[in-house]
């Protein structure tokens, strides 16, 4: 790999860093939960390495555990995951110069962390042609940590069952925290924002996650109006 | 259960969303109004899943001083506003997080 390739890479898993930290705990917790759910650990495992989607696995797995049949848990996850489909059409300007092929692996990887880093690298430099090796380092770094931290759940899980309920996703939240808060920069920022906590809120109990939906929907128009509002007075 | 078709179908349903749009990047001219409104994706998104994890506590809302996720949040949303470093913000959250748990366990 020429080195200002490698520079891209090394500089992608870099600014994942903080996130791969707060995934830790994340994975560990589902390895354990796996484990606690009975289920075989190769099933576990082998989750984690071709879907490779932290709430979608969470979520499978307390599904399974409960007895829900396959078409309820698959329903479950395909909703949950409706919003990468919202992260894929935000990276389109960056991923549309690359081919096909490469554009597989790219979307494999893309988590709410890799996109968050690489969303805001694409839009703070000029998208290169780096763009790739930069969204390498960080997915790769991101998938690595993953398994590690699988692996350890299912081993820690059979010393530590209630390890489980110890609200180990705070550093999920805070590092969520730490992404959203750098994104406010308008007026029309901190609208969406606003209304994103509250719609959030009230439509916590919709089912399977329908409210996320339905709530990042109204905040994403409440902010687009507000800035277009603004904009046309600063024009007259 | 046939763990081997869950496994197939849940790649299905999380491949797809992740790659669909991907796939039609070079057919598709996204207008105007669109890639404006993606700007916001991050901050809708984040923020919906960071309240609706920190205020509710076994499905039910939970705004008492036993929560310790607000407090904790709280304070990493006042630190990342102070400065921009992720990794200051985290871990003065999950510090805030610990005390707090501490406290009022």
């Amino acid at each position: 790999m020429p080195a200002d390739k490698l520079q891209s890479t090394i500089e992608g898993a870099r600014d994942t860093l903080p996130l791969v930290f707060a995934a830790i705990p994340f994975g560990i917790v589902y390895g354990a939960l796996g484990h606690a759910q009975g289920l075989p650990d190769w099933v576990v495992i082998a989750i984690s390495m071709v879907v490779f989607a932290g709430a979608s696995q969470f979520i499978a797995v307390t599904l399974m555990a409960t007895g829900a049949s396959i078409p309820i848990i698959v329903l479950t996850v395909f909703v949950v995951n409706l919003r990468h489909m919202l992260y894929a059409v935000s990276l389109i300007p960056y991923v549309k110069q690359f081919s096909q092929l490469k554009r597989l692996p790219m979307a494999f990887a893309l988590t709410d962390e890799t996109f968050a880093v690489t969303f805001n690298h694409a839009t703070q430099h000029n998208p290169s042609a780096h763009f790739a090796h930069y969204y390498l380092g960080s997915a790769a770094f991101m998938y690595i940590n993953w398994q590690l931290c699988t692996w350890i759940g299912l081993v820690a899980g059979n010393q530590i069952p209630q390890l489980t309920s110890f609200g180990l996703d705070i550093a999920m939240v805070v590092a969520f925290i730490g992404i959203v808060v750098p994104h406010l920069k308008m007026p029309s920022h901190w609208l969406c924002a606003l209304v994103a906590a509250l719609s959030g809120t009230v439509t916590y109990d919709w089912p399977n996650q329908t409210g996320l939906l339905f709530s990042a929907m109204l905040a994403i128009t409440s902010g687009v109006m507000l800035e277009n509002r603004l904009n046309k007075k600063e024009v007259i | 259960m046939n763990y081997l078709l869950l496994i197939a179908a849940m790649v299905a349903v999380t491949f797809l969303p992740r790659y669909l749009p991907f796939y039609l990047a070079s057919k598709l001219q996204l207008p105007r109004s669109i890639e404006q409104a993606l700007n916001y994706v991050p901050i809708a998104v984040l923020t919906i899943i960071v309240v609706q994890t920190s205020l509710f506590k076994d499905g039910q809302l939970a705004l008492g001083l036993n929560n310790p996720y607000i407090g904790a949040s709280v304070v990493a949303f006042v630190v990342a506003l102070l400065q921009k470093r992720l990794f200051i913000t985290i871990v003065a959250g999950m510090i805030c997080y610990a005390i707090l748990r501490y406290w009022f366990a």
